[in-house]
């Protein structure tokens, strides 16, 4: 293979690792969206009054009950509540479209041009944005629910750093769905219809709603075999202890499992609509 | 004699067209977007590469960069075969497609590079030190640290192509890249990219509609049309195949009768009453031997040669090509 030492080459300089271009776009996914600072206080409010008026509607149900609903009492459905509006931002609850549009216009060219794996670069970008998100549009919700109903939550540390650890996952697992979905684009003119369908099973399955424990039975054998309760009912699960020991850790390893899978199928989903654009033209 | 830093031989691709006709029949047409392309640029060569809209250029750009499978012919860029290698190919080549930007809309330039650094795994001093001569000869300094959603099209192309060369590569592409900027910063890109062909030997690719980018860019053109090879040669080749003329632009002392009849010259203006007259001549005579015969009637005071339009030596060249059966000829090729 000729190369063309007349050149101060960059293979002849490269040196970084490929973490390096991870963390690089880890930290550049954060600044992009640090640069929206109002639209992240607007988000914040937003979840924040939303979680007032859920936090009540959950009170009145397990009161409706007759106290106690499937094991929560009024104070952890309270909870339940704000740790869930905590979440939307970080988890990327309603969506993520980048990937569709440069499919669309064109410009996923650009990615493919790059010599970087395109699914690695935006699940480090996407990380950096959960990054940035976490506090400031998961602090004022909180914030709001200690001083307003309360949080019930637990005295020890564990579940705080394993719930660290499922959030982290929770992150990765929708990044994973989310990516798969986008490369319908590759086939589809119109995504409308499979983003709604989506959105419309990934809200009500993750448990953003309700618990997924209050759901009738069919309907939580169906959650079940979706990776959306890993996104919402399982960090929440694990911060708050209703899952302890060995159950935390099975949790987890749900988790992992479906990131794995839908990391994997959105890879080779992702690279057979590549080559149909390289081979078909866009 | 090295490889060839672009090697096309007989590159062929044909897209399927699909066309609704009537309510609910669908007709397929194939086009040949490139039909039969063969050309080398030697390394630290540059290319202009201009046809018409749809005459085959971005997808000729496409298959030489890797995101577009040739329907049949080869294609090694940098030695590399360009979809087997893409990414290998991704380090030796830097892109600018006009219409498409490779910053990130919401970032400062200064976070474009840093992340771009990171994928083409520049070390530090390595890559600050281009960053710092890319920002100097472009004169980004006053903008680097605005997000680029805010700046204006010059700023931003000279932020992509800074971006296209920071990591040093031997081959820039570049499609299109004065469209729509001021006459100023076309100059200024002009400069400076003669200027890095002079430093770094950088080899060059570049499809225009601007001719004057052509003109100061490059000492090879090919022109295209339909897919096919219509020329490939330099400039004043092709202004020579296809008779364009030159026109000499005269200011006169005082005001003078129509200058008709001046042996090989065609009369193409009349202005100012007289004072300023432009003749159109060929390669059949001389500016020397034009302008003696006019001095015999008149007084010159001030005169200009217009080089010949290259959009209009495109046309002809076009019109006489499908008049005698699409371009066959390749000029005085380089095989």
């Amino acid at each position: 293979m000729p190369t063309f030492p007349s050149q101060a080459a960059p293979a002849s300089g490269r040196t970084r690792s490929p973490i390096a271009a991870f963390t690089a776009h880890v930290v550049m996914g954060f600044r992009r969206w640090s640069t929206y600072r109002l639209a992240t206080a607007a988000g914040a409010f937003t979840n924040t009054v939303f979680g007032l008026i859920k936090a009540y509607i959950t009170i009145g149900a397990v009161g409706a009950a007759g106290g106690t609903l499937m094991g929560y009492d009024a104070a952890t459905a309270a909870t339940y509540a704000w740790l869930v509006q905590a979440l939307i931002a970080p988890v990327n609850i309603f969506g993520w479209q980048e990937l569709a549009l440069r499919i669309r216009t064109g410009d996923v060219a650009i990615d493919l041009a790059r010599p970087i794996d395109p699914q690695v670069a935006f699940l480090a970008a996407d990380l950096g944005r959960a990054a940035y998100s976490l506090i400031p549009r998961g602090a004022p919700p909180l914030l709001v629910g200690a001083a307003v109903t309360g949080l019930a939550l637990p005295g020890a540390v564990l579940p705080y750093l394993l719930g660290a650890l499922s959030v982290v996952l929770a992150v990765l697992v929708s990044f994973a769905g989310l990516w798969l979905l986008n490369t319908a684009a590759f086939w589809l003119l119109d995504m409308r219809g499979v983003i709604t369908l989506y959105m419309v099973a990934s809200n009500i399955l993750s448990g953003m709603i309700v618990p997924v424990h209050w759901f009738p039975d069919w309907m939580a054998r169906i959650a079940q075999v979706t990776p959306f309760p890993s996104l919402v009912q399982a960090p929440v699960d694990i911060v708050t202890a209703r899952v302890e020991g060995a159950a935390a850790l099975g949790v987890l390893a749900t988790q992992l499992a479906w990131f794995t899978a839908l990391v994997l199928v959105g890879r080779v989903v992702f690279r057979t609509g590549a080559r149909r654009l390289v081979v078909q033209g866009g | 004699m090295t490889d060839p830093i672009i090697d096309v031989r007989e590159l062929h691709r044909r897209f399927t067209v699909r066309s609704p006709r009537g309510r609910f029949r669908r007709t397929r047409t194939v086009v040949e977007a490139v039909d039969g392309l063969t050309f080398q640029l030697p390394e630290g060569s540059a290319l202009g590469y201009i046809g018409a809209n749809g005459a085959g250029k971005s997808t000729t750009i496409k298959m030489i960069t890797g995101i577009l499978v040739p329907s049949s012919g080869t294609v090694r860029t940098c030695g590399l075969h360009p979809i087997r290698q893409r990414k290998q190919l991704a380090r030796q080549i830097g892109v600018v497609f006009g219409q498409r930007t490779q910053l990130w809309w919401d970032l400062p330039l200064r976070e474009s590079y840093r992340t771009l650094a990171a994928i083409h795994r520049l070390p530090q001093s390595v890559w600050t030190a281009r960053r710092d001569e890319l920002v100097d000869r472009l004169d980004l300094a006053s903008f680097i640290d605005i997000p680029v959603r805010q700046l204006s099209l010059g700023q931003r192309i000279r932020g992509e192509i800074a971006a296209a060369l920071l990591h040093s590569p031997p081959l820039l592409i570049l499609d299109e890249p004065t469209i729509g900027l001021d006459v100023l910063s076309k100059e200024r890109l002009r400069v400076f990219l003669t200027e890095q062909r002079a430093h770094h030997g950088t080899s060059l690719l570049l499809t225009t509609h601007d001719m004057d980018d052509v003109q100061r860019l490059t000492e090879r053109i090919i022109v295209v049309d339909h897919g096919r090879m219509a020329y490939d040669g330099d400039l004043a080749g092709l202004v020579r195949r296809v008779g364009a003329e030159r026109v000499l632009s005269l200011d006169l002392t005082t005001p003078a009768p129509p200058l008709a009849g001046i042996p090989g010259t065609d009369l193409v203006s009349v202005e100012a009453d007289g004072l300023r007259q432009r003749l159109a001549f060929g390669d059949d005579t001389t500016a020397t031997a034009v302008l003696e015969a006019i001095g015999r009637h008149v007084e010159v005071r001030d005169l200009t040669i217009e080089e010949p339009d290259i959009e209009e030596v495109v046309r002809r060249l076009y019109l006489s090509a499908t008049g005698t059966g699409t371009g066959t000829g390749t000029g005085t090729g380089s095989e």
